[in-house]
């Protein structure tokens, strides 16, 4: 077999000093391809792929904390300012990777399936947008015809505080969507989640009337930052300034802060997810997925439980949704589609549901897959349709090629196919969930 | 004083009645056997009465407070557990997880303990920790806690069922055919089990069986259903003899040979 050999040859790399050499190896050969080639798509991918490294490979926790820091504090802000389009790419992994650990506490956790779980990123989103713009003055006008001249209905620094509105605000709602649903089993529950993510969408649509709350399909804009101040500027220039090779702009800035502040939420989310699911909630989402019957009859409030899964995943939905309400600027009810919802699920499955480290990998393979692969090879297609290369052997002309075929627009298909080949080949995920080990202290005299 | 008081309670299904006014106590300490061929209404008895199914009529009475209406998991808070005929267990949780999760109602971490892992919460878990250990060797699991339940082999998922239920500290424990799939060592080993149980923890038995080995080995009571009817009850030896008991599992014409013999 091709894969045990490869295991076996990773495993004797694995040991010792040579992994952490590989481990180094590969963060030095990705910042370096990078550096030098700030515009290629490989060159990244290897940097990207340097996490992967230090996580399988066997070495210290502390070198995998240092390296860790350095790659996500020093390393990625550097090339990202260098070229803006990188540290898009990871703010999207790292906000996709929030939303797919939420929907891990309910999907993989809990066992409840959960096909609306962007209503709870819009929720937190159009909170923001509403209270963080000037759509508060805008409340009688119809969408288009307000005056220009509006004042803010709150500083763009209550955003902070806005985060922890957004937690509490979602988590309410998850409460108040699953005090009637959470009675239904299985099939039933999707359906109803479905529709509700379909009518918290709908409803931003319309909600521009008979009071202007949502702006309607326009979307709110602009919505406000929190202010940076000059000094952060001047500091990062000064220190990073020299390395960067050119100053970098405050608007360049602001897409680093957010990609940190979504650094800041991943750790705590993963933080509260992992204590929580080594307590006894954590046990009990997980006998009410394996058994309901089983898990009631331990005296395990199954409602309570469920709600609670609901709560606090639509809560990390919820501080997400303020989080990029207030990096874009500018929210629509687009961004909240039914679509989206699949998409945060198959991040989930495809990385494992039930297990952190899966669902961070999903989310980074999706959302890599969807901004830099399939959109490379549709770059790499259009350049040969423009050339005069054939296809040898069949002499076919690549300037002949349908225009249709766009592996961009493929992307579904393609989805669909690595889900359909997941399933079979490796359904428990990429990184499948496993279960703690304990060490019990046993009396071993007697 | 009767530990669990029934009286006069009724399921049906449709048109079946599955339990059909049933009267029934238990007292505190004893091991009483419910026997009945299949489709009696004994396993029904057994989720009606830890809540899975409402009552039509009738009143059920624990320890004098009344469970009726009751969701299960607040019956099972009340100090009853029970283990299920089709073994039961969470298949993906490690051994001591299981046990564990039997403890849910007993551990008293709150959400901020755990999150910031308070003294109080490492205590708890810790404690818990080796209640579960102690458990697992009390019904015989030896150092399987971090195995999956579905690894186990099936004599070990049912101790590991019983570990669970024990768990939970229950002053009375039902068992749903404990000895279903077994060798007769195993049977003899969760018999004396059993038995263990009752003397050691002072935990008050309701079991349902088929193999009569054990019904007659270790029951001090035995309540025969036949229909949703309760048809007698009574000590191993006069149920062995009871008429209608033979004709229930028998049919009535083996009954009527045996009399005949009898009179031969």
């Amino acid at each position: 077999m091709v894969s045990s050999y490869f295991k076996e040859l990773f495993d004797r790399a694995n040991q010792g000093r040579l992994a952490y050499f590989f481990v180094i190896a590969h963060i030095f050969a990705g910042t370096y391809l990078v550096y030098t080639q700030p515009r290629s798509n490989l060159a990244f991918l290897v940097l990207i792929t340097s996490f992967l490294s230090l996580y399988f490979f066997r070495t210290s926790s502390r070198f995998k904390l240092v390296a860790g820091v350095v790659l996500a504090l020093v390393i990625v802000p550097i090339v990202g300012v260098r070229n803006i389009f990188y540290l898009e790419v990871i703010f999207q992994i790292a906000v996709f990777a929030a939303l797919a650990l939420g929907l891990n506490i309910v999907v993989g956790f809990a066992g409840l399936l959960d096909l609306g779980y962007v209503a709870f990123y819009a929720v937190g989103a159009y909170l923001w947008a509403f209270f963080g713009s000037q759509q508060f003055y805008v409340l009688h006008f119809a969408p288009g015809t307000q005056p220009s001249d509006l004042p803010f209905l709150l500083p763009g620094d209550t955003f902070y505080m806005f985060i922890l509105v957004g937690i509490i605000v979602a988590g309410v709602t998850g409460i108040i969507l699953g005090l009637p649903v959470l009675r239904l089993r299985g099939d039933y529950l999707a359906i109803v989640t479905l529709g509700f993510g379909e009518v918290i969408r709908v409803l931003a649509n319309n909600l521009d009337k008979p009071l202007n709350f949502t702006n309607g399909p326009q979307g709110i804009t602009p919505i406000q930052r929190p202010t940076m101040p000059d000094m952060v500027v001047d500091w990062f220039n000064g220190i990073f300034g020299g390395v960067v090779g050119h100053d970098v702009s405050p608007a360049n800035l602001y897409n680093l802060m957010f990609y940190l502040y979504a650094l800041i939420m991943i750790i705590v989310i993963i933080f509260v997810t992992r204590r929580l699911n080594d307590s006894k909630i954590g046990r009990a989402w997980t006998a009410v997925r394996e058994d309901e019957t089983a898990a009631i009859a331990q005296g395990i409030p199954l409602v309570r439980m469920k709600l609670t899964a609901f709560a606090v995943g639509a809560s990390f939905a919820g501080a997400m949704g303020v989080l990029l309400a207030a990096s874009r600027t500018f929210i629509s009810p687009e961004s909240f589609s039914f679509m989206q919802s699949i998409g945060v699920l198959s991040m989930v499955i495809l990385g494992g549901a039930g297990s952190i480290p899966g669902v961070i990998l999903g989310a980074a393979t999706v959302t890599i897959l969807n901004l830099q692969v399939l959109q490379g090879f549709s770059l790499y297609l259009n350049e040969l349709r423009q050339s005069d290369a054939v296809i040898p052997i069949i002499n076919f002309a690549w300037k002949d090629l349908s225009t249709q075929l766009d592996p961009a627009k493929y992307q579904r298909l393609l989805f669909g196919l690595i889900l359909i080949l997941m399933m079979i080949f490796r359904p428990a995920g990429l990184i499948p969930a496993s279960r703690r080990k304990r060490e019990l202290d046993r009396d071993e005299t007697k | 004083m009767a530990l669990l008081e029934i009286a006069n309670i009724t399921k049906t299904f449709g048109g079946l009645k599955a339990i059909s006014d049933v009267t029934f106590s238990l007292d505190k300490g004893r091991i009483v056997s419910i026997i009945g061929p299949n489709g009696a209404g004994k396993t029904t008895f057994f989720n009606t009465l830890t809540g899975i199914y409402k009552p039509d009529s009738g009143t059920i009475k624990f320890n004098g407070k009344s469970l009726v209406g009751l969701r299960p998991d607040q019956i099972a808070a009340c100090g009853i557990a029970r283990t299920f005929q089709n073994i039961r267990l969470f298949p993906d949780m490690s051994v001591i997880e299981n046990i564990l999760v039997g403890m849910h109602i007993h551990l008293k971490q709150s959400a901020l303990q755990t999150l910031l892992h308070l003294p109080g919460f490492k205590k708890e878990e810790k404690e818990a920790e080796q209640k579960a250990a102690r458990l697992m060797e009390y019904v015989g699991l030896k150092r399987v806690e971090n195995e999956l339940a579905k690894n186990l082999p099936y004599g070990a998922q049912r101790r590991l069922e019983i570990a669970r239920a024990l768990a939970a500290d229950p002053q009375l424990l039902l068992l749903d055919e404990p000895a279903a799939g077994m060798n007769p060592q195993e049977t003899e080993d969760v018999t004396q089990l059993f038995r263990n149980i009752r003397t050691d923890l002072g935990i008050t038995i309701l079991l349902i069986e088929h193999d009569m080995r054990v019904v007659m080995n270790i029951s001090e009571d035995i309540c025969v259903m036949d229909y949703g009817e309760k048809i007698a009850q009574g000590p191993p030896s006069e149920i062995r003899n009871n008429t209608r008991v033979i004709e229930a599992y028998l049919g009535r014409g083996a009954v009527a040979g045996q009399h005949e013999e009898k009179l031969q």
